[in-house]
């Protein structure tokens, strides 16, 4: 059997059928993780002792954040492969998967505000966890930012490169100085990293929501690098032929 | 199961709101993002088509014209 | 070390001659400063504890202020592309140019520091503290925003995606500098922070050039 070279499927035009032909099965997969997930979280899981049902919101808010941060190191990554080996598809990639990332951060913080508002009374507390997400947002937007006001492709793809890697050097170093700054600061702020003693079922509700959720940002991904390519390959042969 | 009726499930011990709000949130970013995004596909496929369908209409005219003649 | 040298020199000449820009910044430091107690009112004990944090806002907002013209000018006439091309390490040319935004944007922010912090209450060692952390603060956040100037070179609306680009990765610095006057006037002792504080300054001075001049060769590209 012939070894697989992956370097195949770096061809926007190899990629983008190939792509079309994986995201429904990534979206079905979503879909059915999230309802196992769901399922379990609202169903199965018991009752909280001190928080009651409100608690529930983790079951979307964990496997968001948990979402967030993830997408941003897959950005990163590809990033990096699309600056290191000059591959455009890799950058087109990155891109592709910004604005999903920042969604999901904007909703764990949301969920995080909902969560917060009847437990501790506030819309919005300086959590540790919650700041950090804040400011992964405002990574997310700076390189959303940037690349949208580069208008030449490949420079906007390095440019995002650099910032991304950036970044992901400094999330654990912001993640940390947040974490400090929360822990000096304590007096009377909560945090609501007091989650609820862990039931098993508890875990793996949010264990398979946070796998919908990954499952769906591939998806996601997929739909709008095949956006990406058809913006940006729009003048070569194949797209004309695919086209017609 | 804990839940003794579907209006307890909703209610969620008072906490609906906030509960179904959050996963409400979830369900319709997750359901509208997909939905922008064939709605580009849309888009890009029809715009890169016209020119395409133009010049075919073009020949095809053409051709026409020549048995005609 | 010539070559960082002989950049230093030429950009503190060239800032030399457009004075008003440096001042500039400088009073918006101060003006920035001054609008907290308007905003939040006279109250000594409550100015007393917010200066730190406001004074190392301001600092952060007045060294954004002059980062877009450490390149902007350079790569509008073409010098940044012979600075490239040169002979001389590029990245020791761009050192040059970071370490004359300091001296021209962060280290006057800290001699006028002591003057702002005595508007907002702090006693003697409190100012000496918020001193020493934005002395070591400061080329940290030249040599970062460095990096995001290089990435906004010549770009639209440049100045304040700047902004949005850097001001996130100021955020650490941001903690623990403020935080060192905050622990100090705790009387936990402002060590620890001051030297995490410095301890990212040397992690950027090794890694902040690479990262700026590789940003500068795509944008020149």
């Amino acid at each position: 059997m012939k070894p697989l070279n992956l370097f195949r499927f770096a061809s926007p035009a190899t990629f983008y059928p190939l792509a079309g032909r994986l995201q429904p099965w990534f979206g079905a997969l979503a879909l059915l993780l999230a309802l196992a997930g769901l399922g379990i979280g609202f169903l199965v899981a018991p009752t909280d002792a001190q928080q009651g049902e409100g608690y529930r919101i983790i079951f979307v808010h964990v496997p968001a954040s948990w979402t967030a941060m993830l997408v941003y190191c897959a950005m990163a990554f590809w990033a990096a492969v699309g600056l290191a080996f000059n591959i455009r598809l890799a950058s087109m990639m990155a891109s592709a998967l910004a604005p999903t990332g920042a969604m999901f951060a904007l909703l764990s913080l949301l969920t995080g505000a909902l969560w917060g508002k009847p437990m501790w009374g506030a819309w919005w507390v300086w959590d540790a966890r919650l700041t950090s997400t804040l400011i992964l947002f405002f990574l997310y937007l700076g390189f959303i930012a940037l690349q949208s006001a580069i208008d030449d492709p490949r420079r906007a793809d390095k440019a995002g490169a650099v910032l991304a890697l950036v970044g992901v050097v400094n999330v654990p170093i912001i993640y940390f100085s947040v974490r400090w700054w929360n822990t000096l600061h304590q007096g009377a702020s909560v945090s609501l990293a007091k989650s609820p003693a862990m039931a098993q079922t508890m875990l793996w509700a949010m264990l398979l929501v946070a796998l919908a959720f990954w499952m769906y940002s591939i998806a996601v991904a997929l739909a709008r690098v095949r956006n990406l390519i058809l913006e940006r390959e729009r003048h070569t042969e194949w797209v004309q032929h695919a086209m017609a | 199961m804990q839940w003794h009726s579907v209006s307890e499930f909703v209610a969620m011990g008072g906490y609906g709101f906030y509960v179904w709000g959050s996963v409400g949130a979830c369900a319709l970013a997750m359901l509208v993002e997909p939905w922008l995004l064939r709605r580009r596909h849309r888009q890009l496929v029809r715009g890169l088509r016209r020119p395409l369908r133009a010049a075919r209409l073009a020949a095809a005219t053409v051709l026409i014209r020549r048995h005609a003649a | 070390m010539n070559a960082l040298v002989v950049s230093l020199r030429r950009d503190l000449l060239l800032a030399a001659r457009r004075r008003t820009e440096v001042l500039t910044a400088l009073f918006f430091f101060v003006v920035v400063a001054s609008l907290f107690p308007l905003g939040v009112g006279p109250e000594t004990a409550l100015l007393r504890r917010i200066g730190p944090g406001v004074l190392w806002v301001a600092a952060l907002l007045a060294t954004l202020l002059g980062l877009p013209r450490m390149f902007a000018a350079d790569h509008a006439d073409g010098t940044l592309e012979q600075m490239a091309l040169s002979s001389q390490p590029f990245a020791l040319q761009m050192a040059g140019k970071v370490a004359a935004h300091w001296l021209l944007c962060g280290l006057p922010l800290v001699l006028l520091a002591p003057l702002l912090g005595l508007q907002f209450g702090l006693d003697g060692e409190a100012l000496a503290v918020l001193m020493l952390s934005l002395l070591i603060g400061t080329p940290l956040m030249s040599l970062l925003g460095a990096i995001g100037a290089a990435l906004t070179v010549g770009v639209r609306g440049g100045g304040v995606l700047l902004a949005l680009l850097v001001l996130p990765l100021f955020i650490p610095a941001l903690v623990f500098g403020a935080g060192a006057v905050d622990a100090h006037g705790a009387g936990l002792g402002a060590g620890g922070h001051l030297s995490v504080l410095g301890a990212m300054l040397a992690v950027a001075v090794f890694f902040a050039p690479w990262a700026t001049t590789a940003s500068l060769r795509i944008a020149m590209e």
